[in-house]
């Protein structure tokens, strides 16, 4: 499908990528190249057990070694509150008194090396006094299980959820959403499918492991840091070393992927820290076992029952699920409220009912990783749609025509929030037919579609400003990540449209605090959607100011001024930037520099106030194909819709889906953590396996749907997580279809194989 | 101990640790940052660099057994006239997105290439299943592979 656009102006063609020469040179810098003067080496020193007391610890020994600077434990943040977490105020800096999970910060070391820090951590001698061990969900509401926070909770700065409830117990927050009067409307249903399911553990792998450069200053506390929410970290980072917001300067280089794990605060409280206690600027980079007890995807249980008429007419839909959310609540309030709000799936129901819970364990933190809560709930409710189906004779395709919401209708079962703004059958149609829905079923192959909704764009603020200088070089200053996702690109192609201009004289730049005009954060796909907005915003009003000078050397209106090529035309009459610009101020200098807004109400962001900003679409279809002697599964064929509004840069478009499909068909069929009384096994990539190029499946099409029906600029709408969500669904569906009903995933060979077994 | 090596074409003389690793040589000590480090067991690909024209993992590799021989990294690579058609390839497809594995897969595709072990696309994807890319879903490094082999599926 690639490269098919015609060209007609800067937004709509697959430009190249603006970061591509320097990150194909190898000179594109990531958190892990920054080296600032003086710069010390941290290393943190993780506990080894998953909940124990601290009963002492004993630094004296490292200290005294050669090359160690200093050596922080919990004793040294006394004259701080040293609680984070932007949902829950539940995590402190470094353990204190007790540990949660093994992996958990206890101390840490900084060095004039790395290798004398980590030399120092066998130094630390720590003496603990183990308690139960809470791993599990089960354990966690276990009646007499030990409760992990005890103390009364305290809400984070960004939770987003209105007020948050008080724990019970282990579980940290529960989501409940009811409609309509389920026992009624399912009493004497002919058909029912009900069962129970598990999902795993997932490390989110971005292959730039969490990585920070902090330098803590006297009249400034300077970071270098792999996040995707500077701004967010930011006002954290103030809140805990009580600081002012604007004391708190954060420069995000390029990120080496992020998925979720680098959303919001991670390695930063502690790298701060550390460079206080050390009184000189520390680096701590994690390897790839830390950060996968850093942030990881919940692993999960659930309770489904869907019932229906004998016709296949959808009745009600009840699921109940809980989410291990690890030791620290971390974004489990939001993963667990968005799962929530994919359980129902995109039907018609007569009523519904979710209860979802957020639970805490004595297991790694739980926090982002793309498609959260869809990802978790989408292969369970498209699981039992097509059991409907099949109780009901009707092919999964068309019970899916009959029962989806049409545009317009109300997407949640209670009617709240957003309606509809896709055409769901649309995309089923094109992805099934892309698989070869009406093929010749052949035995032990299967086919399967799937269609769900990621609640997308969290908090609508976004800032931006542009800013053309004398010469008519474009900057754009959006604190939106570059992470891999072709922001830098889709933005300057965004400001030159509006410019008249063409993208090689746009720079967009990377975040820095200091100067960067506020962004909420770089995730729920909303960069293109609402930072993008705010770019088009500000290059309007850049615009705005080029006309309005033009119409004064012209002496005619502004209306009547066309900028295009890096001019100002009207009628015969033209001027190339430069000189519009030498008019304004009279000599060779100057600038226009303007902002651009996004927020929830006022201006013509209006729609953005009731929440989601946008459905992310999650299409997909997939052929697998199992060996029933050894259980692997194949995939033959994927198709995944990236229904996107308006595709700004096609090809890039096309790119995400893609990649979230790979990572799709990894949370699909192998990707898991283990843990095993709290300790995780899976730790290192030789046990924890991701997707490499032999995975790839025989056939993979990405469908990129433009129906220009998305809040952001030119009609766009996000895109990139609706994959992931969306193929390990179409694949369990397809499995079910060739004979293999699954209800846990991963669909590794030894489980196909034992189900087969057991018929 | 001292080591005697050629790195990008000009020779480097040092002092190393006998435990010293070759990326970190070369990133700490050189500043040569192109070659990343991520997995640190050798299964990710992104801090390969060519040694003697063969690609190796420089986070187990240790600087000492570089010693005599030719280190081609990314900065070294992108300077040679050759670079320009990988380049161009890897723009044609925007095969490139975070870039944390660029380098190594670039690195890779050369030492194929140079080895004319680059001919079709099984050669592409047996060559680059040391290579793990998080970002695209390998299709975009599959296409811009393809611009560049030299046998009859080219």
């Amino acid at each position: 499908m690639s490269g098919t656009v015609e060209r007609t102006g800067e937004v709509g063609f697959s430009a190249t990528r603006v970061d591509l020469a320097e990150k194909i040179r190898g000179q594109a810098v990531f958190a892990g190249d920054v080296e600032v003067p003086h710069m010390l080496h941290g290393k943190v020193l993780r506990s080894p057990l998953a909940h124990a007391e601290i009963v002492s610890i004993d630094t004296s020994t490292a200290l005294a070694m050669p090359g160690v600077v200093a050596v922080m434990t919990g004793r040294d943040l006394l004259d701080i509150d040293p609680y984070y977490g932007h949902a829950i105020k539940d995590r402190p800096i470094v353990a204190i008194d007790r540990v949660r999970f093994a992996g958990e910060p206890v101390a840490a070391v900084a060095a004039e090396d790395e290798a004398t820090a980590q030399a120092a951590l066998a130094a630390i001698d720590v003496t603990y006094e183990e308690l139960p061990v809470v791993d599990t969900i089960e354990k966690a509401l276990a009646p007499d299980a030990p409760v992990l926070h005890d103390t009364p909770l305290r809400p984070g700065l960004f939770h987003g959820l209105g007020e948050l409830p008080e724990r019970d117990g282990n579980v940290g927050y529960r989501y409940r959403m009811t409609a309509g009067d389920v026992e009624a409307a399912s009493a004497g249903a002919p058909i029912v499918v009900e069962d129970e399911y598990v999902f795993p553990a997932i490390y989110q792998y971005s292959m730039e492991t969490h990585t920070v450069v902090a330098d803590y200053r006297p009249d400034e506390i300077l970071l270098w840091a792999s996040c995707q929410h500077p701004f967010l970290v930011q006002a954290e980072i103030a809140d805990v070393f009580g600081v002012p917001v604007g004391a708190v300067r954060i420069v995000v280089p390029y990120l080496g992927g992020g998925f979720g794990s680098k959303s919001y605060t991670k390695m930063e409280p502690i790298t701060v820290a550390l460079s206080r206690h050390a009184g000189r600027p520390v680096r701590i980079q994690n390897g790839v076992d830390e950060s996968m007890v850093t942030s990881r995807r919940h692993g999960m249980r659930c309770w489904m029952r869907t019932t229906a008429a004998a016709d296949g007419t959808l009745l009600t839909r009840e699921a109940r699920f809980w989410m291990d959310t690890g030791a620290f609540a971390d974004n489990g309030p939001r993963v667990t409220a968005t799962a929530a709000d994919a359980a129902p799936g995109p039907y018609r129901w007569q009523a519904a009912d979710v209860d979802g819970s957020c639970v805490y364990c004595n297991t790694a933190p739980s926090g982002s990783y793309r498609a959260f809560g869809a990802t978790h709930l989408q292969w369970i409710g498209e699981r039992q749609i097509d059991d409907v189906a099949r109780r009901a004779g009707l092919d999964p395709l068309e019970l899916r025509r009959r029962s989806l919401v049409r545009t317009g209708e109300p997407v949640r079962p209670d009617g709240t929030g957003k309606p509809l703004d896709a055409d769901l059958i649309g995309d089923i149609e094109r992805a099934a037919a892309a698989v070869g829905w009406d093929e010749e079923r052949r035995p032990w192959r299967g086919r399967g579609v799937s269609v769900g909704l990621l609640a997308a764009g969290a908090h609508p603020v976004s800032r931006a400003s542009v800013r053309l200088c004398a010469d008519a070089s474009v900057e754009v200053n959006v604190g939106t990540t570059e992470m891999g996702q072709g922001a830098r690109t889709v933005m300057a192609q965004i400001a030159a449209e509006e410019l008249g201009t063409t993208i090689s004289r746009v720079r967009v730049q990377g975040a820095d605090t200091r100067f960067t005009p506020y962004d909420r954060s770089t995730g729920a796909s909303r960069s293109t959607t609402l930072a993008g907005k705010a770019v088009q915003n500000a290059a309007a009003n850049v615009a705005a100011r080029l006309r309005e000078t033009a119409a004064e050397v012209w002496d005619v209106a502004e209306e009547a001024i066309e900028l295009r090529d890096g001019r100002a035309i009207h009628g015969d009459d033209s001027l190339v930037f430069p000189d519009v610009i030498a008019k304004r101020f009279g000599f060779r200098g100057g600038e226009i520099i303007e902002g651009g807004e996004v927020r929830p109400m006022g201006g013509d962001t209006g729609s953005y106030a009731e929440g989601p900003v946008f459905w992310e679409v999650c299409v997909a279809a997939a052929e697998i194909e199992v060996d029933p002697d050894t259980g692997v599964v194949e995939v033959l064929r994927t198709a995944t819709v990236a229904d996107v509004g308006k595709a700004i840069n096609p090809l890039l478009v096309e790119r995400q889906d893609e990649g979230a499909a790979m990572q799709g068909l990894g949370n699909a069929l192998f990707e898991e953590m283990v843990f095993d009384d709290g300790q995780l096994v899976t730790d290192s990539l030789l046990e924890y396996r991701v997707p490499r190029i032999g995975d790839l499946p025989g056939h993979m099409t990405t469908i990129v749907v433009e129906n220009a029906d998305g809040p952001g600029p030119y009609g766009a709408k996000g895109c990139g997580e609706g994959a992931l969500a969306a193929l390990p669904a179409a694949i369990a569906c397809a499995l079910a279809d060739a004979g293999v009903p699954m209800t846990e995933l991963p669909l590794t060979p030894e489980r196909v194989w034992r189900r087969l077994q057991a018929d | 101990m001292r080591i005697e090596l050629t790195v990008n074409g000009e020779p480097v003389a040092a002092e190393v640790e006998p435990q010293e690793l070759l990326l970190d040589f070369l990133r700490d000590r050189l500043q040569l940052k192109g070659a990343k480090r991520s997995c640190d067991v050798q299964v990710c690909g992104t801090c390969t660099v060519l040694v003697d024209g063969g690609p190796v993992s420089a986070c187990t590799y240790l600087a000492q057994e570089a010693a005599g021989r030719d280190v081609l990294t990314i900065e070294g690579f992108s300077r040679q006239p050759e670079f320009d058609e990988f380049e161009q390839a890897f723009a044609r497809h925007a095969a490139v997105q975070c870039g944390f594995c660029t380098s190594g897969i670039v690195l890779t595709l050369k030492s194929l290439r140079d080895a004319g072990e680059l001919r079709d696309e099984a050669d592409l994807r047996h060559g680059l299943d040391g290579n793990v890319c998080r970002c695209t879903g390998y299709q975009a490094i599959l296409a811009a592979g393809r611009d560049l082999l030299t046998g009859g599926d080219r």
